[in-house]
């Protein structure tokens, strides 16, 4: 059976270290980390990263002050994936086009601040803001986007967990195959450091990164990691039909060729090794492809004990044979953007299409011995002959699982 | 408070409600929401920072009183 062709045609983003493609594209190849130290409340300083992009380059003050940081995020985000579209979106049907973006969690920013100034106010709850309900429904971050850009088609937020940003990937692609919509804006977003909850949370599990240099707090795969660092980010990509984007002669930055997502059924938070190999599978055997031809494996590595060795040994089930799959992970450098950490993260390897170079990780000094694999890139980047297929691996709480396999056009 | 200073009071409360506005630019006698961006929305955040700031009740009966600066400062001046 044919399937219908989805390409990404633009992307906008922000991460701790860089507030467009190139920027975020040059700061992996060279190993700059955007991790700095944040006063979190109650706790303190801890590694975090924090975006600095222009809120009011596409949003009037006003509009921020009612909406959210992750509508912010995503704002910016849509707008800027608008603008390297080229696509002629004043004479375009708002009412066909669509807004999906993966979020970890949304509303904990407002929730807390409420009931912050809530005891600031001696818990006088005359005094709650009514904002406090269309700030913290869970649709918020995509309908920010749709009312900033005056769309019309459908909005929504799918929360997956650390899964997010593949997720909004995958289901914006879907609507298009579906004819719901023309043209979708896809991807994830993050305000999650701006939050203390989670941060606490992390540390009472024993799972939040601490170190003295924040730029050395996020290792992933190295034998002295010590837990997330927690960030905020965002990543939207124009998605469109391989046929609507050659018509206007788009660029294409590649095809989303295969996708698959399952769930682990096991715990609320541990990995399951096994379903994430029938993840991967599932992804290939929908791309039809046979899994040597993979050239880069984007790790979802968050720099936990039991998540990476799991997934590492996920990867080396699926890729150890494969002497042309070279695998790496970017959360050294920008932390855990959470809900936009997968379209992040592959949007940071898209270049490698064309300029062939596989980033590096970062703070990998120590090999964690039950971690290693074949060709993992984890010091200097490395130059291949030709990368024409890239593989994306994103997990979250609860035990979701998400794969995509994005194909050089 | 003297007039003068309520008059200041729903100036500053405007500028941080409707951030983009040149508040400065605003005249007296003629309704705020024709000289400004301000919605519903807008206007229970202007009561809100009433009752946070200065402990001043609006009743929602009295929003129509809320309508020019002038009205602000009539209405509100043997509140504060």
């Amino acid at each position: 059976m044919s399937r219908t062709r989805i390409v990404i045609t633009g992307i906008g983003l922000t991460a701790p270290n860089g507030n467009n493609l190139q920027e975020f594209r040059n700061s992996l190849l060279e190993k700059k980390s955007g991790i700095k130290m944040k006063d979190v409340r109650y706790m303190g300083d801890y590694p975090a990263g924090l975006c600095e992009f222009d809120e009011t380059k596409y949003q009037k003050k006003k509009a921020r002050r009612r909406g959210t940081r992750a509508g912010s995020i995503a704002i910016y985000c849509a707008n800027e994936a608008l603008v390297d579209s080229k696509v002629d979106f004043d004479s375009m049907d708002k009412s066909r086009v669509g807004v999906f973006l993966g979020i970890t969690e949304h509303g904990n920013v407002e929730t807390e601040e409420e009931i912050y100034q809530l005891h600031q106010n001696n818990l006088n709850v005359d005094l709650w803001s009514h904002h406090h309900n269309p700030r913290t429904v869970s649709n918020s971050p995509a309908g920010e986007v749709n009312l900033n850009l005056k769309i019309t088609g459908p909005h929504f937020t799918i929360g997956s967990a650390c899964a997010g940003g593949n997720m909004g990937l995958i289901h914006g692609a879907q609507q298009l195959m579906l004819g719901e919509v023309d043209f979708a804006f896809a991807g994830g977003v993050s305000e999650s450091a701006q939050t203390f909850g989670i941060f606490a949370a992390f540390k009472a599990q024993g799972a939040l990164a601490v170190n003295e240099d924040p730029t050395k707090a996020s290792r992933p795969m190295d034998r002295d990691r010590n837990g997330i660092v927690i960030s905020e980010g965002g990543c939207v990509y124009t998605l469109e039909r391989l046929e609507d984007a050659q018509k206007r002669g788009a660029k294409i930055y590649g095809e989303l060729v295969g996708y698959a997502y399952n769930t682990d059924a096991t715990d609320f938070v541990l990995p399951n090794t096994e379903r994430q190999v029938e993840c991967m599978e599932m992804a290939l055997k929908k791309a039809q492809i046979d899994k040597g031809s993979v050239n880069i494996v984007n790790m979802h590595a968050t720099g936990t004990k039991a998540g990476d060795i799991n997934e590492a040994l996920a990867v080396k089930t699926m890729f150890d044979d494969c002497e042309n799959t070279y695998v790496n992970f970017t959360k050294g450098h920008i932390g855990h953007a959470m809900g936009a950490a997968g379209a992040l993260e592959l949007a940071g390897n898209l270049p490698s299409f064309d300029d062939h170079m596989v980033h590096p990780g970062m703070n990998l000094e120590n090999m964690d011995p039950e971690c290693a694999m074949r060709n993992l890139v984890g010091d200097k980047p490395v130059e291949l002959e030709k990368v024409d297929t890239i593989l994306n691996n994103s997990f979250g709480m609860l035990g979701i699982n998400s794969s995509v396999i994005i194909k050089k056009y | 408070m003297t007039a003068e200073e309520v008059k200041q009071v729903v100036l500053d409360i405007i500028s941080d409600v409707a951030p983009d506005e040149e508040v400065s630019d605003i005249n007296s006698a003629e309704s705020l929401r024709d000289q400004l961006d301000l919605d519903s929305m807008d206007f229970l955040d202007i009561v809100m920072e009433l009752r946070k700031r200065h402990s001043v009740e609006v009743p929602s009966e009295d929003y129509p009183r809320l309508a020019t600066l002038d009205s602000c400062v009539e209405y509100l001046t043997p509140k504060m």
